[in-house]
């Protein structure tokens, strides 16, 4: 039984497995699409909306990671419209916490700041929010840094999915966002 | 009727600063006040970070010596960890240091000073600067960009980056010397140290022919206050800081560096951001003093090296025992310079320096931890407070160049009644007023690259507060 269907990623024609994603099945085939909520082994939310591609016939922007192919697609991951708003999406983040690179523990080894030179993002044209937002240091390993977050919430799934141990959630919305643990404790008074 | 004039240059000064000058119904100088017109704030931004990340923040105050910030942050983190670090981390952190005082005097001595002394206080602003001196002075600027070279790839060696390393942490060092790069900045001593002798030979050749300068800039008796150890020499990593007054006395000690506050106390000034540390019994203002290379070579006895002790007996045949003309602070610091090259000589040949156990663990067991260093602009003191996790509470950082507000402006002061007439700002007086300022190689934003535009700003004011002639160097 013949299980694959045929997709088009940038006009070149790619077997695909029902039921993948997107985003999965353009990386399988070297291709490069941005994302930094994604994470290999995890599930998929559509958290960080790095990931959006243009699909022929449909009139908004679909996340690659949570849109599953679909026999015929014809899929579009860059354009100077992809370019231009992921991009702003990179810049918003910037913008809305306190990302300080030079002082930052994950200099030069972290995901958003790697995307950000990637991409080409050399200067943020929104005005920063500078929120007061909490630092967790109970902990006698660990350090939770709000003000480091982008609520990707990778560490929200593989604390439920691999773990099983249902530490972490998000709390509150928007923009007031904030990572939380046990129900909000201290990570000190957290049994794990 | 007020108007501008613009020299377009750099001023050769670290930061931002604005110069007033009030004249009396005579058109002499009154009074002078000396702003320093940026605002930082890391002493409040700092608050809930963990107290490990404050040697990378505050390292990024200063582009010119990150070390000295470094080094003053990673001891107030011992403090506060509570341990004695290994005699390797110890003797690997002092030779960095003495790296960046060989660069950083340097820098200030042949790249921000030489063009004054070298081509004239009053020879022209368009050529007095670096590009100047290498037309007039070639050898001189070779010898001022290989030195600070010197110091630069010393601490890269060390530390892995020239700028902001991240080598040294609370507790020691995280990577020990190989001996492959202690033998590489061996290597490079044997040409520093000539620089050095060949331009304090040069220096004090020189020095009769600034007389009007030797003997108003900034020539005053104050206090001074540097490190030293218990047998009175030169200390720039770790020591007890020693006051001594005018005529030399030794009137107080802080041996225990979280007692600073006892001594030196710190007072606002209303028109600019730069506070005015004094000395606490004499009072505001009463208790002037200064820091840096002529405070510490007034304050110890000895350098405690060969050649850095046969300069400095020279220096107090020439000058007295007590120094107190802030034009012998060039002086001073190229004999420092000196010592730091013999010093670094010393420790690369410990055998204790390549040990490989270099760090102490531990995690916070003191709230509250001071640290002091001498950098190369003098005293630095790094006082922390934190939770029982380590975040950080408070923070007070006293920069060497507070230290020097009061004496700045006196010797401000002294340098524009000298030379300047009421009547009309002639360049030559501008300059010496920047000169002075110069002198103490102020970092007054300590952050800034030797690049780009940093404006000065002189104002020439009549008795009744209005503006009669501004003069913009920058």
């Amino acid at each position: 039984m013949n299980n694959k269907i045929s997709i088009r990623i940038d006009g070149e024609l790619i077997p695909a497995t029902p039921g993948a994603s997107l985003l999965e099945t353009a990386l399988a085939h070297g291709k490069f699409i941005p994302s930094l909520c994604h994470m290999k082994g995890l599930s998929s939310v559509g958290a960080c909306r790095l990931c959006l591609v243009e699909v022929a016939g449909v009139n908004r922007l679909l996340p690659a990671c949570t849109t599953p192919v679909q026999d015929g697609m014809s899929v579009t991951t860059q354009s100077d419209k992809l370019r231009r708003y992921r991009k702003i999406t990179l810049e918003l983040l910037f913008a809305e916490r306190n990302h300080v690179c030079a002082v930052c523990v994950s200099n030069s080894h972290c995901d958003l700041q790697s995307l950000a030179q990637r991409l080409g993002v050399t200067s943020v044209r929104y005005p920063y929010t500078f929120p007061k937002v909490p630092v967790d240091l109970t902990h006698k390993k660990f350090a939770l840094d709000q003000n480091r977050c982008i609520l990707c919430t990778r560490c929200v799934r593989v604390c439920a999915e691999v773990e099983g141990a249902h530490v972490w959630a998000v709390s509150s919305r928007g923009v007031g966002s904030r990572l939380v643990c046990e129900l909000n404790r201290a990570w000190a008074d957290s049994r794990y | 009727m007020s108007r501008t004039i613009t020299i377009d240059h750099v001023t050769r000064i670290e930061g931002h600063a604005k110069i007033e000058i009030h004249l009396n119904d005579q058109g002499k100088v009154a009074s002078t006040q000396f702003h320093v017109t940026q605002f930082r704030g890391f002493e409040k931004f700092v608050e809930g970070r963990p107290y490990y990340e404050m040697p990378a923040i505050t390292a990024r105050i200063c582009g010119i010596c990150p070390v000295s910030h470094l080094l003053a942050s990673v001891k107030a983190c011992d403090a506060i960890m509570a341990v004695t670090i290994p005699e390797a981390g110890r003797l690997l952190r002092e030779l960095l240091h003495c790296a960046q005082f060989v660069q950083s005097h340097a820098l200030s001595f042949f790249h921000l000073s030489a063009p004054d002394l070298l081509l004239g206080f009053d020879s022209d602003p368009k050529l007095r600067n670096v590009v100047g001196l290498i037309e007039k002075h070639p050898e001189a600027a070779r010898d001022g960009i290989a030195l600070r070279k010197f110091g630069q790839q010393a601490i890269e060696r060390l530390a892995g980056e020239r700028i902001h390393p991240s080598w040294t942490v609370p507790g020691g060092v995280n990577k020990p010397l190989s001996a492959e790069n202690r033998d590489f900045i061996l290597s490079g001593l044997p040409l520093a140290r000539s620089i050095i002798r060949r331009t304090l030979k040069t220096f004090k050749a020189m020095l009769d022919g600034f007389p009007a300068e030797s003997e108003s800039f900034g020539n005053m008796p104050t206090m001074h206050a540097g490190l030293t150890d218990f047998d009175n020499r030169l200390q720039i990593y770790d020591g007890i800081v020693r006051f001594r007054d005018a005529e030399g006395q030794s009137v107080a000690t802080i041996a225990r560096p979280v007692e600073y506050s006892r001594y030196i106390g710190e007072a606002s000034m209303p028109d600019s951001y730069l506070k005015a540390p004094y000395f606490k019994p004499l009072g505001y203002p009463d208790g002037a003093y200064r820091v840096g290379p002529l405070a510490r070579l007034n304050v110890a006895e000895t350098c405690g090296t060969p050649e850095a002790d046969l300069e400095l007996i020279e220096y107090r045949q020439r000058l007295g025992r007590m120094v107190h003309s802030s034009f012998f602070y060039h002086y001073a610091r190229l004999i420092e310079a000196l010592y730091a090259s013999e010093r670094m000589e010393d420790l690369l040949h410990m055998p204790e320096l390549l040990d490989t156990h270099v760090r102490a663990e531990a995690s916070v067991n003191a709230r509250e931890g001071v640290g002091i260093v001498e950098a190369p602009r003098g005293v630095l003191i790094h006082h922390y407070k934190v939770d029982d996790r380590g975040a950080m509470q408070w923070a007070n950082l006293i920069v060497a160049t507070g230290h020097h507000n009061l004496a700045m402006n006196r010797s401000i002061q002294q340098v524009a009644e000298r030379f300047v007439d009421g009547n009309a700002l002639k360049e030559g007086a501008v300059n010496r007023v920047s000169a002075v300022v110069r002198a103490y190689d102020p970092c007054l934003s300590c952050s800034t690259h030797a690049f780009g535009r940093v404006p000065m700003q002189l104002r020439l004011l009549s008795p009744e507060g209005r503006l009669l002639q501004e003069v913009t160097a920058g």
